[in-house]
């Protein structure tokens, strides 16, 4: 059984011809095309090393199936900086040393980057804390992550200010 | 993962005839069913996926007040809804206690409802499971069982149901619209999971490829918005299933309880309605006596199914802990920790 699936993928659209449907969406992207941005860690929901946008929301593509996903838009980390430009996210962790051995961060940035859309942490630690939480660091970079988001929110919130103004 | 065929219904009834084939599996947003799968503990051979199921994504409101909220809405926009939020606080509550933002995003209501134990034997096909395994044996009665039931359990299982969600459901009256070969039918969500006795493998009410179509909250639900929590002790701050939990509704005039619920969570194979403890309550001052006694009656038939006597006094004091937070009155924005008995930042975290 072969299924044809339709995706865009860091705003490319692809058609990916699935000829076995156990594909989740972090196998995809990694072992099929090529886009090692995103990590496995736990592969079971545990770590979110695998965070990635799918039609603007974070989830974790370790517990998603291709099959299920036809039509979506995801987002990975090899799609958030516009060309040599960094991702307001993506600064504010290297700012904030929001890392030290870097496994985590691709998924903690693209966890970020949904909670800043979602609009729900105003700019309380404890609430970025809290819906951080499905993001796990090895390393215990909380610290550094915390401030990088609470940093990147605030910035990102005065350009929208300011191109509103 | 075993190999199966992934089949994409267009509307309720292609998917309740696609799943009558023995071995099918409805596919929601899949974060239990795939874990599952990936550990041999679940191996359908066909996946009914319900994801575009139309109709099934709505959070609809009655013209009395009730709501009906469609299977495959996500736990976090359910969370997030304004209204519903108001209306159903300690529900709402208990859908930000549970899981990360991440499940929350992509898991549904029907899926929360369905999701099985997290009893480390019954995940691991190495180890006897009457759950997994009918008549297979126990592994966890003598085994590591410091979080398994205390009450409703049976020597054939003692595992518990794992979702937060649900406790208040149970507390509040929810009811389950079902739809399956034999037509539609309704039915509490108290008496959706069942306890074990001699047959755990049966799990739920659920009939072999019936759906769950919605969930229904009643309007009378409506009259705790005011005073009502949901407590939830982790062992660790978030992220994490419930040791013990407890959702707590008060309705006070006068300063007299004219109606109380109480549902506690992770102690049994269901979410555990306390109405004895309920009945206590009615017509008495919110006191921490009224509580205690309350909490009391809630556990009066606990008995430890193993290591896991601490449990039974953990469980009385969430459920005095959250009668007292419910008669303090709903927090006004939902706290920074959603359900936790701690703050990290007493005081600066409960306005957003
Ligand atoms: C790391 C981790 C932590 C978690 N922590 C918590 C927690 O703290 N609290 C908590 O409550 N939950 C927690 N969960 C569980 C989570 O809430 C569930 O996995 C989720 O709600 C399941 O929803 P789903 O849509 O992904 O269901 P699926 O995985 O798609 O399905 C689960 C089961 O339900 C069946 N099913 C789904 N929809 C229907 C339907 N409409 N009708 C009939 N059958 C259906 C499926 O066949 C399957 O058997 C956690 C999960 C993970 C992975
Ligand atoms: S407690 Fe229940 S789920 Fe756990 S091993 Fe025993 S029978 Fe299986
Ligand atoms: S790899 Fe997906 S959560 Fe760990
Ligand atoms: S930086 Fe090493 S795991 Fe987070």
């Amino acid at each position: 059984m072969s299924l044809s699936i339709s995706l865009t993928i860091n705003g490319q659209p692809r058609t990916i011809a699935l000829d076995d449907p156990r594909v989740t969406l972090l196998d995809l992207l990694r072992e099929r095309l090529d886009l090692t941005g995103t990590k496995k860690g736990c592969d079971r929901g545990q770590c979110g090393a695998c965070t990635v946008l799918v039609d603007g929301r974070r989830i974790n593509s370790c517990l998603s199936l291709v099959a299920s996903l036809d039509g979506a838009d995801v987002q990975t980390i090899e799609g958030l900086a516009d060309g040599d430009a960094l991702h307001p996210v993506q600064a504010a962790f290297i700012e904030a040393d929001g890392f030290q051995c870097g496994y985590c961060t691709p998924g903690q940035i693209m966890s970020a980057v949904g909670l800043i859309k979602e609009g729900h942490a105003s700019g309380d630690p404890e609430r970025v804390r809290e819906l951080m939480s499905g993001n796990i660091c090895r390393c215990g970079a909380y610290q550094g992550i915390t401030e990088a988001v609470l940093e990147a929110q605030k910035v990102m919130a005065d350009k929208k200010g300011r191109n509103a103004a | 993962m075993n190999r199966f065929d992934f089949i994409a219904p267009h509307n309720i009834s292609e998917a309740v005839a696609a799943a009558a084939e023995p071995g099918s599996a409805y596919l929601a947003a899949g974060t239990n069913l795939l874990d599952l799968m990936k550990i041999g503990v679940s191996r359908p051979v066909r996946l009914i996926d319900i994801t575009r199921l139309p109709g099934l994504d709505r959070i609809e409101w009655q013209p009395d007040g009730g709501v009906r909220i469609g299977a495959m809405v996500r736990n976090s926009d359910l969370a997030y809804d304004p209204r519903f939020a108001r209306t159903f606080p300690a529900v709402a509550e208990a859908l930000l206690s549970g899981a990360s933002a991440q499940l929350r995003n992509a898991a549904t209501i029907g899926g929360n409802l369905m999701q099985r134990t997290r009893c480390a034997y019954f995940q691991d096909t190495a180890s006897a499971c009457n759950r997994r395994v009918p008549g297979s044996g126990c592994d966890a009665l003598h085994g590591e069982n410091r979080l398994h039931a205390v009450v409703g359990w049976s020597e054939h299982c003692i595992a518990t149901h794992p979702s937060d969600f649900c406790v208040p459901l149970a507390a509040l009256d929810a009811v389950v619209e079902l739809e399956g070969p034999q037509g539609k039918r309704e039915i509490p969500l108290e008496d959706f999971h069942r306890l074990p006795g001699e047959t755990p493998e049966q799990e739920t009410a659920l009939a072999p490829a019936e759906l769950i179509v919605a969930l229904r909250l009643p309007a009378e639900a409506a009259r705790f918005a005011a005073n009502a929590r949901y407590l939830k002790l982790r062992e660790r701050t978030s992220y994490a299933f419930a040791v013990v939990s407890a959702a707590a509704a008060l309705e006070i005039n006068d300063g007299v309880i004219s109606h109380a619920r109480l549902a506690l969570g992770a102690i049994a194979a269901k979410p555990w309605r306390a109405r004895e403890a309920e009945a206590s309550l009615a017509g008495a001052e919110p006191t921490l006596e009224a509580f205690t006694r309350a909490a009391g009656f809630a556990l009066a038939d606990a008995r430890p199914s193993g290591d896991n006597a601490f449990k039974i006094e953990l469980a009385r004091r969430i459920a005095v802990r959250a009668l007292i937070l419910a008669a303090e009155g709903t927090p006004e924005v939902m706290p920074a920790l959603p359900a936790s008995p701690f703050s990290t930042t007493p005081g600066a975290s409960h306005v957003a």
